[in-house]
C-alpha cells in the first residue's frame, strides 16, 4: 500500500483541518444545562447533545481542563457547528469564544433570566439553521496525511499484545512515514515499559518531559493506592483475559507505537499537537476518558484494539475496533471492525494486518460507520483532576 | 503452510507463552510458535488453560523474574513447573 497516493473524502474546515464526520453538536457547559441541550437535540433532527456530569465549582487546573476539553470538542474537525448552552452567560461565552477561533458556526445560550423554555426555543431555531448549513457542505478529496489518528486499547488481554496492538503498530509505522499526526497516551499503562518509550523520544528534552509526566502519574498512584492496583490496573477484565501484571499489560500496550515511530512531543490532557509525527498525551488509561481527550485534542479517527471486547465509542470520533481474540470475535462480532485473528493462526502476517486496518481507516474516513457508531456508543467522559470547591 | 499454533511465545528467551485457542485441557500435546525466531516448539500442558492465559515454557523458581517480550513482567510467588498455568495465583507485579 503506497500511502502517499491514498486519499479520502473529508470535510475541510475553515482552519484547514479535515474531518470525517459532520456533526452539529449541542454542548452543555455544565451538568444543569443537560436537560435543555437534550431538548434541543430532540427538537432538531441532525443534532447531537453531549450531556456530561460536570462544570460547576471547578477551579484551577481542573477548571482549565474542563474548558480545554469542551472547547477542543467543539473545535474538532468532525464537528460542523456548535450550540453551547450554560446556566449563565460568562462561562458559556468563554466556550463559544474558544470554538469561534476555528471559524465554524457557533452560538451560545444561557438559562438564567430566560428559563429552560425560552433557551430551548431560541437555541432550537439556531440549531435548525446550523443543520441546514452543515448538510450542504460537501466532502472533498484529501491526502491521507491530513488525517489525525489517535490510539488507545481497552479490555486488553494477551492477544492484544501479540495481535491487535502490533497491528496498530504496523499501521502507525506506515502512517508515521507518511507524515500523519498520531497520538498515544495511557500514562499508568506504560509502567514496566516506560523505559522503552523513553528510548523512543526524539530528543533528550522530549525524553525529560515524558519522564516527568510518567513520574508525576506514578507518584499520584503511590499517594492514593491501597493495594497493588490488581483489578483496577490491570482491570478485572484484563485478568480474566490472562494478563497477570501491569508490566505485562504495558509491554503489550506499547506495541501500538510500532517499531519505527519516534515520540516527537508530549501533550497535556486535551492539548492539540502543533505539528505532525507521534505525540504522547499524559492521560488516564480508562477508555472513555482517554478517547474523549483525544477527540478534544483534535483527532478525527481512533484505533481501538481490544482483547476481551471493550465496547466503547465516542459521540464525534469514529472508533475502529480491532481484535485478535477468536473467542471475542465469536461472541461479540457486532463490536469488531477489523478481524486480525488470522495473525495468531499464522494465516496473515503483521504487514497484512496493518494494511487491513489502513483499508478500514480509509473506508471509515470516507463515511463507513464503525461498529460503535452503528451500535450508538457515544461515551463522552470528562477527566477530573480533583474535587470541586 | 505453517502449523497452526495452540500457543505463541514472543521470544525464545521468554519464560511464558500465551494460549491462543479455546478448550486447552491438561495433558494435551501443544504446538507453540516462537514469533521472533519463527520456529515451532512442542510440549505437554499440565493444567486446563483458557484462551489468552499463559503457560510456562521452562521451570521457574519462587522469587524468580518472569520474562515476556524479553522484558521483566513480574516475579513468581511460588515455584512453577514447565507447562503449568502462570497467572495471579503464582505471579505478581514488582511495581506498585
Amino acid at each position: 500500500m503506497d500511502l502517499k497516493k491514498e486519499t479520502f473524502l473529508g470535510y475541510r474546515r475553515d482552519n484547514g483541518r479535515v474531518g470525517v464526520r459532520n456533526h452539529v453538536i449541542v454542548l452543555p457547559v455544565d451538568d444543569i444545562s443537560n436537560a435543555a441541550a437534550e431538548a434541543v437535540a430532540n427538537n432538531v433532527k441532525g443534532t447531537l447533545a453531549l450531556p456530561h456530569p460536570y462544570g460547576r465549582l471547578q477551579f484551577g487546573e481542573d477548571l482549565d481542563l474542563h474548558f480545554r476539553t469542551l472547547i477542543g470538542t467543539g473545535c474538532n474537525p468532525n464537528v460542523a457547528a456548535v450550540i453551547v448552552i450554560g446556566i449563565e452567560p460568562g462561562w458559556t461565552g468563554r466556550v463559544v469564544e474558544g470554538i469561534q477561533a476555528t471559524g465554524k458556526p457557533v452560538e451560545g445560550f444561557w438559562i438564567e433570566q430566560n428559563g429552560d423554555h425560552n433557551t430551548i426555543a431560541n437555541a432550537s431555531r439556531r440549531a435548525k439553521e446550523f443543520v441546514h448549513q452543515a448538510t450542504e457542505l460537501q466532502r472533498e478529496r484529501c491526502p491521507l496525511s491530513d488525517l489525525w489518528i489517535s490510539t488507545k486499547c481497552g479490555e486488553s488481554d494477551t492477544t492484544s499484545g501479540c495481535g491487535a496492538n502490533p497491528t496498530v503498530g504496523n499501521a502507525f509505522d506506515k502512517l508515521y512515514a507518511n507524515g500523519n499526526t498520531l497520538l498515544f497516551g495511557e500514562t499508568s499503562e506504560l509502567t514496566g515499559g516506560e523505559h522503552l518509550v523513553a528510548e523512543r523520544c526524539r530528543t533528550p528534552e522530549i525524553r525529560a518531559e515524558f519522564q516527568a509526566m510518567f513520574d508525576r502519574y506514578s507518584a499520584m498512584i503511590d499517594r492514593w493506592k491501597t493495594n497493588d492496583l490488581s483489578e483496577s490496573q490491570p482491570t478485572k477484565g484484563n485478568i480474566e483475559g490472562g494478563l497477570t501484571t501491569i508490566e505485562e499489560k504495558a509491554l503489550g500496550n506499547i506495541q501500538k507505537i510500532g517499531k519505527q515511530c519516534q515520540v516527537d512531543g508530549v501533550l497535556d490532557k486535551a492539548e492539540a499537537p502543533t505539528g505532525n509525527g507521534l505525540w504522547f498525551m499524559d492521560s488516564s488509561s480508562a477508555a472513555a476518558e482517554m478517547v474523549t481527550l483525544c477527540a478534544a485534542a483534535g483527532f478525527a479517527v481512533h484505533f481501538f484494539p481490544t482483547g476481551q471486547g471493550n465496547v466503547i465509542g465516542n459521540p464525534i470520533v469514529p472508533v475502529i475496533k480491532i481484535t485478535a481474540n477468536s473467542r471475542t470475535l465469536r461472541t461479540m462480532s457486532e463490536h469488531i471492525d477489523v478481524d486480525v485473528t488470522g495473525l495468531l493462526r499464522r494465516e496473515i502476517n503483521p504487514d497484512q494486518a496493518g494494511d487491513a486496518l489502513l483499508d478500514m481507516t480509509l473506508r471509515t474516513a470516507n463515511g463507513r460507520n464503525t461498529a460503535a457508531e452503528v451500535l450508538g456508543h457515544r461515551e463522552f467522559v470528562l477527566t477530573r483532576l480533583f474535587e470541586s470547591a | 503452510m505453517s502449523q497452526k499454533p495452540d500457543f505463541v511465545v514472543h521470544d525464545e528467551g521468554d519464560s511464558v507463552g500465551v494460549v491462543v485457542v479455546e478448550g486447552i485441557k491438561a495433558g494435551q500435546e501443544l504446538v507453540g510458535w516462537v514469533m521472533d525466531q519463527d520456529r515451532t516448539i512442542n510440549f505437554t500442558v499440565k493444567n486446563d488453560i483458557p484462551i489468552g492465559h499463559k503457560l510456562t515454557i521452562r521451570d521457574i523458581e519462587e522469587g524468580e523474574t518472569v520474562i515476556k517480550y524479553s522484558v521483566d513482567i513480574g516475579r513468581a510467588i511460588a515455584p512453577i513447573a514447565q507447562g503449568e498455568h502462570l497467572h495471579v495465583h503464582n505471579a505478581k507485579t514488582k511495581r506498585w
